[in-house]
């Protein structure tokens, strides 16, 4: 594909965009790897990255998507290299806690960010896209590249885990994974026997 | 009568579906007395549960941040690394 050359307002136009969406970059990115300070250098990465492929960005569709997949990649290619493990950061959760709660019994967000990071990673992004990120299925399955019938799986799978976890008050500590293994395949069993999927209409 | 048939057909559409989508669920009706007997199967699947609400805030939370000044530099930097003709740039 020829290398289209874009003029200044389009230049201009593509980093207003990219600025606006920063701050969802840096959520999604914080959801993802736990640690404030891992996370904003991978949005770094992404942004250079974005800025970098440009020329690959279709006006009109939307910026947060495409540059939720180099975010996405970034982050896969860093854990491949093992930079991040999962770390749960606590003094992140403590910020976030001190939010206003309007709720009578407020959740424990410490609780629910570690429970979160110990998902498996796929399960993670996927609730982390549709539940938080308020993609749409389709959505997330395009920035996953994957099928929408997987996103759903997976989001499935993921809250089932939570459920689990936080209904039980039971939440590993930091690299207890053995645990948590153990718990989503019960979950996932639980999930079998009861049939409980959106196409089953018998 | 186009559109009172179309209507009539979609909200056939809907109806029919919020209606399978219950049956699904219950199988008849739904009057079970599990509220008090045991709240926590989590067999409500229309309900989202408690933590539902927390994924999300603490996604708005970061959202909400003020933006680092490293931000900044960065997003400053990105046209100056890519124009070199010194229009109105500051040297640094």
């Amino acid at each position: 594909m020829a290398e289209h050359v874009r003029t200044a307002r389009e230049k201009a136009a593509f980093k207003k965009e990219l600025t606006e969406v920063v701050p969802h970059l840096r959520a999604f990115a914080r959801g993802l790897c736990g640690r404030a300070d891992m996370a904003d250098d991978l949005v770094q990465e992404a942004l250079l990255k974005a800025w970098a492929a440009q020329a690959r960005f279709e006006p009109g569709t939307s910026m947060r998507a495409w540059t939720f997949v180099i975010l996405r990649n970034a982050y896969l290619t860093d854990m491949r290299r093992n930079r991040f493990r999962g770390e749960y950061d606590e003094s992140v959760a403590e910020r976030i806690l001190t939010a206003p709660a309007d709720q009578e019994e407020p959740i424990h967000l410490s609780d629910m960010h570690r429970a979160l990071l110990s998902l498996p990673t796929e399960r993670r992004e996927a609730l982390l896209l549709v539940g938080a990120g308020g993609f749409s299925y389709e959505e997330a399955a395009e920035i996953c590249g994957c099928a929408i019938g997987t996103i759903k799986s997976r989001v499935g799978r993921a809250r089932a885990a939570l459920n689990t976890m936080l209904d039980e008050g039971d939440i590993p500590k930091r690299s207890n994974e053995d645990g948590v293994a153990h718990r989503e395949i019960m979950s996932e069993l639980q999930q079998i026997t009861r049939g409980d999927r959106d196409e089953v209409s018998d | 009568m186009v559109s009172n048939v179309t209507s009539a057909e979609r909200d056939g559409t809907l109806s029919s579906r919020n209606m399978g989508l219950e049956k699904d669920k219950s199988g008849r009706e739904t009057r079970k007395p599990q509220s008090e007997s045991n709240p926590e199967r989590g067999e409500t699947a229309a309900s989202p549960p408690d933590w539902a609400d927390g994924l999300k805030q603490l996604y708005d939370a970061v959202v909400e941040e003020p933006l680092p000044d490293s931000f900044k530099d960065l997003l400053a930097q990105l046209d100056e690394q890519d124009e070199d003709s010194p229009s109105s740039s500051s040297n640094k």
